[in-house]
């Protein structure tokens, strides 16, 4: 059973899947980590931008990277004003904890709910070129509708990392949750950065849907299994360290092709949410996070 | 004290006098998910509404009462009295090791490590073929209906015992000195652990508690519904439904999670009816949201102010 073979392909196909993870985890990473606001509808937004792409493939014929791309900007948008309405409805008032939280659980339960109502149960696909076709290198498959989300969400995570670490208003995200203070003197409004900084969080979860449609069907439920992954790899990454959101998605991918490869698929979920577990009792800083 | 128990005979002699009377079976199968979700509610907001931390896995607990009951069962065909103990001390225990684990951190990994938590639950009972594993499980026992004119009327009666079981113990929680502890949690868990308020104990009492009912809630389940499996034991749908209803009805107050659960409950229960089950979820998610923006305080903490406003 355990030859170098089989070996590699799990690893391959595990990093494959964990490059996009890191897409899915990217979100909230920066919600989490710099906004301190935990959404966990994060994953149902993700879908939602899968049944956008879905649409804008079945009608209009385009490519799902490219409907993901015309998303995005939509989603920016959608994610300022979720930011507005949180602080206004929340934050301002000082009860982001319960409140807040309960608030995004009734999101993605009703996001999810209307989902239901408008599309059904049903599983939902795109059709591109490239989706069936698999890449031989040696004797390791690269199925491309593996290669091409890992390929976007990499090259996603990367061009997020040097916004953030090269221009004023990703410096700005990176300060507010530090020193709102200093901010403001900087001559920048807490309130707006942290608009944008939900805005980029969602455009995100916008790319990231169009991914997850190209790597296989989709319906509305699935966001659900990827709560305990971001979360896992937001928390072992460290939150709102992109760099270590990236390392600890390749390392959750990895674990999981091994377990579903030489256990069994059906074990595969309680893996992240395992590492997760172990991870919050003894160290929730995560592996690169500040104390 | 008085007062309380009083009321609580009433509804009980009146839930009796109920089984005794009508004949319909539908209101048994109503009332039976009403009390469910007064149950699981009345639970959530030990921890929940005391404390401020929050349970995402609700249904993992319940789901964990009802193949606790299952697996018993199958092996050892015992009383129900007894499975729901046993359901309740299982995931007592459960409430007590995520608490020891994660209360003393930020409230927020503690919401995490129980979302976490149901699905881990959920991955097990999954593989776990002795209960049926992902297929499901029928169970054809028979509970043993007493006087009562149908199986039906006995769960019910059942679960009217558990709810004020846990009514009476969350009322407890809130009003004794305990309650007081909780309240401080809430407000300033680092200001009360200066004043000397035991935070972690009192936390894993709460999240002790909390795991006891919803197990309870859960223990019966099986020979309610007859067929059991891991997609509607872990449903999303009894998570959702025991936070909304003490967020609907008011988390700061003990009985804040009968007022919600019992309008929230015949909302659903009429809806479910007259319209559809999609519509009836959707409504759910809907007046969630609605009432956590706009009325923080819920139906009790509107009251409240209705009265601050006319005595002032």
């Amino acid at each position: 059973m355990f030859t170098g073979e089989l070996l590699m392909n799990a690893i391959v196909s595990g990093l494959l899947i964990g490059g996009f993870y890191a897409a899915v985890a990217l979100g909230l990473s920066i919600t989490f980590g710099y906004l301190e606001i935990v959404n966990i509808a994060h994953p149902t937004f993700v879908i939602f931008g899968s049944y956008v792409t879905y649409i804008i493939n079945l009608h209009l014929g385009f490519d799902p990277v490219l409907a993901g791309l015309m998303t995005a900007p939509v989603f920016f948008l959608l994610g300022m004003f979720l930011y507005r309405f949180y602080y206004v409805s929340f934050e301002r008032a000082g009860q982001e904890p319960l409140n807040g939280l309960a608030f995004f659980f009734g999101l993605m339960f009703t996001v999810e709910v209307l989902l239901i109502l408008v599309y059904g149960v049903d599983y939902r696909l795109v059709s591109a070129p490239y989706i069936g076709q698999t890449w031989h290198l040696g004797f390791v498959d690269f199925p491309l509708r593996m290669t091409v989300p890992f390929v976007v969400a990499t090259t996603m995570t990367l061009a997020v990392y040097l916004f953030l670490s090269k221009t004023f208003v990703g410096r700005a995200i990176k300060a507010v949750s530090q020193d709102r203070l200093a901010l403001q003197l900087m001559g920048a409004d807490p309130v707006r950065i942290k608009q944008y900084a939900m805005g980029i969080a969602i455009a995100t979860a916008a790319m990231a849907g169009s991914l997850l449609i190209i790597i296989g069907p989709v319906e509305p439920s699935v966001g659900r299994l990827y709560i305990g992954r971001v979360f896992a790899i937001v928390v072992l990454g460290g939150m709102g360290s992109v760099g270590g959101t990236l390392i600890a998605a390749l390392l959750i991918g990895v674990v999981e092709s091994f377990v579903a490869t030489f256990y069994g698929p059906s074990w595969a979920p309680a893996v992240s949410f395992g590492l997760l577990f172990v991870t919050l009792a003894l160290r929730p800083q995560g592996m690169f996070g500040r104390a | 004290m008085g007062r309380f128990w009083i009321i609580a005979a009433t509804v009980f002699l009146a839930g009796l006098l109920f089984t005794g009377t009508v004949d319909n079976e539908f209101y048994f199968f109503s009332g039976y998910v009403i009390l469910q979700g007064m149950i699981m509610a009345t639970a959530w907001n030990i921890l929940g509404g005391f404390t401020g931390y929050v349970n995402f896995g609700s249904a993992g607990f319940f789901a964990v009462g009802a193949y606790t009951s299952i697996a018993l069962n199958q092996a050892f065909e015992l009383p129900l009295p007894i499975l729901i103990l046993a359901g309740g001390l299982v995931c007592g225990l459960i409430g007590l090791a995520t608490g020891y684990l994660t209360l003393r951190l930020k409230g927020i990994y503690f919401a995490i490590s129980t979302l976490a938590m149901a699905i881990v639950f959920e991955t097990f009972v999954n593989n776990w073929e002795y209960v049926g594993g992902a297929a499901g499980a029928y169970v054809l026992t028979q509970v043993d209906k007493l006087f009562f004119a149908s199986h039906v009327e006995l769960l019910f009666m059942v679960m009217l015992m558990i709810a004020i079981a846990a009514v009476a113990l969350a009322r407890y929680l809130s009003t004794s000195r305990i309650g007081q502890g909780l309240t401080a949690i809430r407000d300033d868990e680092l200001a009360a652990e200066c004043m000397g308020v035991p935070t972690l104990r009192l936390k894993l009492i709460s999240a002790t508690a909390m795991g006891v009912f919803m197990g309870m809630a859960g223990a019966p389940y099986p020979f309610f519904v007859t067929f059991v499996d891991p997609i509607s034991a872990f449903s999303l749908f009894i998570a959702v439904n025991a936070i909304a209803m003490p967020l609907i009805g008011g988390t700061k107050f003990w009985y804040g999670p009968v007022i919600g659960a019992l309008v929230l409950g015949l909302t659903q229960e009429i809806t479910t009816v007259t319209i559809s089950s999609e519509l009836n979820l959707l409504i759910v998610g809907v007046v969630l949201i609605g009432f956590i923006t706009l009325a923080p305080g819920g139906i009790a903490g509107l009251v409240q102010d209705f009265r601050r406003s006319r005595k002032g």
